[in-house]
């Protein structure tokens, strides 16, 4: 493989891992998943989901919870 | 039968001899200075050879983990709390949810005894017991959609068991808090530069929640990093405050920073999660790895020597100025977090399983996360083991032992053997900008102060108050992301179970109902931490011990849980994998506790403390180290509280084990007796490795899966 193409390769890896690691991705899985299974469905905007996803948190916060 | 190739054989080989030889250089060098090198090597070495062999054998022989049965990420996703994650990515979720302050300051205290007990039992503790506990419930947890330890409990023990085992873990939940706040109010008191870098944070995190509320909704990596970059210029501002006539602002006394921490606590918990928790949570997990991987990096680059002796003569004593009480089985209960945690079994059950993608992946997530924290715990022991001794027992011993001055300090340490001059003493604090290092227990100082040493021996030694006090900063960040957190997750417990009573509780958001829960578990850790802070004999020394009780107690919930479903599943004659951690976990923590209530010696025992001080009272006689009859009181008092709690927690326990004894014996008499409740097969669909890497065959697999076709079955 070329340098460059390595490169490219390394960043766009990091790039995805930092994503998913954040779960910046989460909303386009979600649309993803609505749209797999329910192809004529509505899909929330952005700022919906991630309000969703913060209260849901607030109504479980076993959810994300962080140890000792 | 497989047979193993010569490679394989002759890189297994290396591998045992590199941590063979780790071992033995730290076995067998007496008087010597013992490079950190030999700590890593024999880390490392075991990790490899225990992943290899005893995890794959647990999880493929006793487990028996089938990669054709779909898991609850795969069967009930919904795009949101239930998906399958990437193994990678889910490594990473799981070690930032386990990986805290605990693995960090457990071995700090731990050191005393010596760096020889405490890696003993950080290395040979994860590899058979709190590895294992991880995985297994992991895998239990990921079998049954993802339920919590309680609910298993509640489900395959019974209601009583399960009742304890939840009233339990409310009450470690509210001793964590409690000890956990304590680390950072004996970190930051009398520290402008450290209480104003941490006073920066909140705004800093409401700035970042403001951001991803209203700004760009759910752009994380951009936030983090604009955060990350504001929390470092917070942390070089630290200096010029501290440096300028705000100093005094933010120079708090430890009853003042209980004071705040409380408030914080109460108004984190009440305010919308993506106000504070959330953006302060991105910001911590971020600090988290990038502090933990700078750590890693210092200590493979610099290799420090070793200064502490390999086992001093507080660990046959007892009369350590750190903790009270004898290498057995006080080393085992302080080295909490990074050999075993109860703590982790919330996260394995739960959060996790909702996520994995593959049954064969509970080895590498449960086993594989645990066995980092584990490492995390040794970088802590090398941090706390290179500074020079007197200066560590300085630091960690209570300020009623060894006085206000440098002078005295330096004589109550000499006489314990450990030299060090007033002068060095005074050098030590100066050269990490802090008015004072004495009697800066609860262990995050004097990992700060090792930290700084390893990572100037890279930067220059220029930097080095800057790494201490980003070393403070780094563990008072994430340990009040844990207080908001467990004050959440208490508030949700005692919600669940004031529902019970009075209905308006179970509905979490029904507000008078939140801020009274809230209320209640602030003013439950908040009572420890002010306790703590005003006890003559030393907070630290008082309360970490029960904290440790606590969190091994919890560990021997899930391990007994763990052993439960291994003997109702059919699984009996395994059934020692987990049952041997248990009975040894039971042994230690019930014998610490029975030390704890009934020892005659009034260091360790709490009942016998009270006695010999109620007794001074009586005489009107005042026993140092109290000072005035009123701290005769309050000794008299927190001995009464600690030694109930430590009683109660035990019985607690011993409950739960007897109740899963119980229906583990009822199982083997009559089988038919019994129900387990575990979610029916359905065949998966995903195809994914098991490991870190894929193995040819997995390749393989996965590329017939992307043509479409089947691959063949073996």
């Amino acid at each position: 493989m070329r340098p460059s193409a390595l490169l490219r390769r390394v960043i766009s890896g990091v790039h995805w891992y930092v994503r998913e690691l954040t779960d910046e991705s989460a909303y386009d899985r979600y649309v993803a998943h609505i749209r797999k299974d329910r192809p004529g469905a509505e899909v929330p905007s952005r700022r919906e989901f991630e309000r969703m996803r913060t209260d849901q948190q607030e109504k479980d916060p076993r959810q994300g919870f962080r140890c000792c | 039968m497989r047979t193993a190739n010569a490679r394989t054989i002759v890189i297994w080989t290396l591998v045992a001899l590199v941590g063979a030889s780790g071992w033995t250089v730290l076995a067998l060098s007496r008087g010597e200075e013992v490079s950190a090198a030999w700590m890593v090597a024999a880390a490392l070495g075991t990790y490899a050879i225990a992943y290899r062999f005893y995890a794959k054998f647990i999880a493929y022989k006793v487990l028996k983990v089938d990669k054709t049965r779909a898991t609850p990420a795969e069967r009930l996703d919904n795009g949101i709390d239930f998906h399958p994650t990437d193994r990678r990515v889910l490594l990473g979720h799981h070690f930032a949810a386990i990986a805290g302050a605990g693995p960090l300051v457990g071995p700090v205290l731990a050191a005393q005894m010596g760096y020889l007990p405490g890696t003993i039992w950080i290395i040979v503790g994860v590899i058979f017991a709190g590895a294992v506990q991880d995985m297994v419930v992991l895998f239990f947890s990921t079998r049954r959609d993802g339920r919590s330890l309680g609910q298993m409990a509640r489900e395959e023990i019974g209601p009583f068991g399960g009742a304890a085992a939840l009233l339990a873990a409310f009450a470690i939940m509210i001793i964590l808090l409690g000890v956990l706040a304590l680390v950072v109010v004996n970190a930051l008191a009398a520290s402008p530069w450290g209480t104003f870098s941490i006073a920066m944070t909140i705004p800093i995190a409401l700035l970042m929640g403001f951001y991803l509320r209203v700004l760009r909704p759910g752009r994380v990596a951009e936030v983090s990093l604009i955060g990350v970059a504001l929390l470092l210029l917070a942390l070089v501002a630290g200096r010029w405050v501290a440096e300028s006539s705000w100093a005094d602002t933010f120079t708090l006394a430890p009853s003042t920073l209980v004071i705040w921490l409380v408030a914080y606590g109460f108004i984190a918990s009440i305010l919308p999660v993506w106000m504070l928790l959330a953006p302060r949570d991105y910001l911590s997990t971020f600090m988290k790895i990038g502090t933990i991987v700078l750590l890693a990096l210092g200590v493979v680059m610099a290799l420090p020597t070793l200064k502490m002796d390999a086992v001093t003569d507080f660990a046959s004593r007892g009369d350590g100025p750190v903790f009270a009480g004898s290498l057995f089985p006080f080393v085992f209960i302080t080295i909490a977090c990074g050999a075993l945690s109860g703590f982790h079994s919330l996260i394995s059950s739960g959060t996790t399983p909702k996520m994995i993608q593959k049954e064969t992946q509970v080895r590498m997530i449960g086993y594989g996360s645990m066995l980092m924290e584990s490492s995390v715990a040794v970088m802590a022991l090398v941090a706390a083991s290179i500074i020079d001794p007197g200066l560590y027992f300085a630091m960690n011993a209570p300020s009623g032992v060894i006085g206000t001055t440098v002078e005295n300090a330096s004589q109550v340490v000499g006489s314990w053997g450990y030299q060090i001059s007033p002068a060095d003493l005074a050098a030590a604090a100066e050269s990490v900008e802090e008015s004072t290092l004495l009697s800066r227990t609860g262990g995050a100082p004097t990992l700060a102060v090792g930290v700084s040493q390893i990572f100037s021996e890279v930067t220059g030694s220029g930097l080095k108050a800057f790494w201490y006090h980003f070393a403070i900063m780094f563990e008072a960040l994430f340990i009040l992301t844990a207080l908001d957190a467990g004050t959440r997750v208490g508030r949700f417990m005692l919600q669940d179970t004031l529902g019970n009573i009075y209905r308006p509780f179970k509905n979490v958001s029904w507000k008078p109902g939140l801020v009274i829960t809230s209320a209640i578990v602030c003013g439950l850790w908040g009572y420890f931490l002010w306790v703590g802070v005003h006890e003559p004999l030393g907070g630290i020394n008082q309360l970490f011990p029960i904290f440790g009780i606590s969190n091994q107690l919890l560990a021997a919930v899930a391990l007994a849980v763990c052993t439960t479903l291994l003997v109702k599943s059919g699984r009996l004659k395994w059934a020692w994998i987990t049952g041997i951690p248990l009975a040894w976990d039971a042994t230690v923590t019930l014998t610490a506790s029975w030390q704890k209530v009934f020892s005659s010696d009034p260091k360790v025992g709490f009942f016998k403390q009270r006695q010999v001080f109620q007794d001074a009272i009586d005489r009107g006689e005042i026993l140092p180290p109290a000072k005035t009859m009123d701290d005769m009181h309050t000794v008299v008092t927190n001995s009464t509280v600690d030694g109930v709690l430590s009683a109660v927690l035990a019985l607690l326990i011993v409950v739960v084990i007897v109740d899963a004894t119980r229906v583990c014996v009822r199982h083997i008499r009559r089988p038919a007796l019994s129900t387990l409740s575990e979610a029916p097969y359905v065949e998966s669909k995903i195809v994914a490795p098991a490991g870190l890497f894929p193995t040819r065959e997995e390749k393989e697999e996965e590329r017939h899966a992307a043509l479409g076709t089947a691959a063949p079955r073996d």
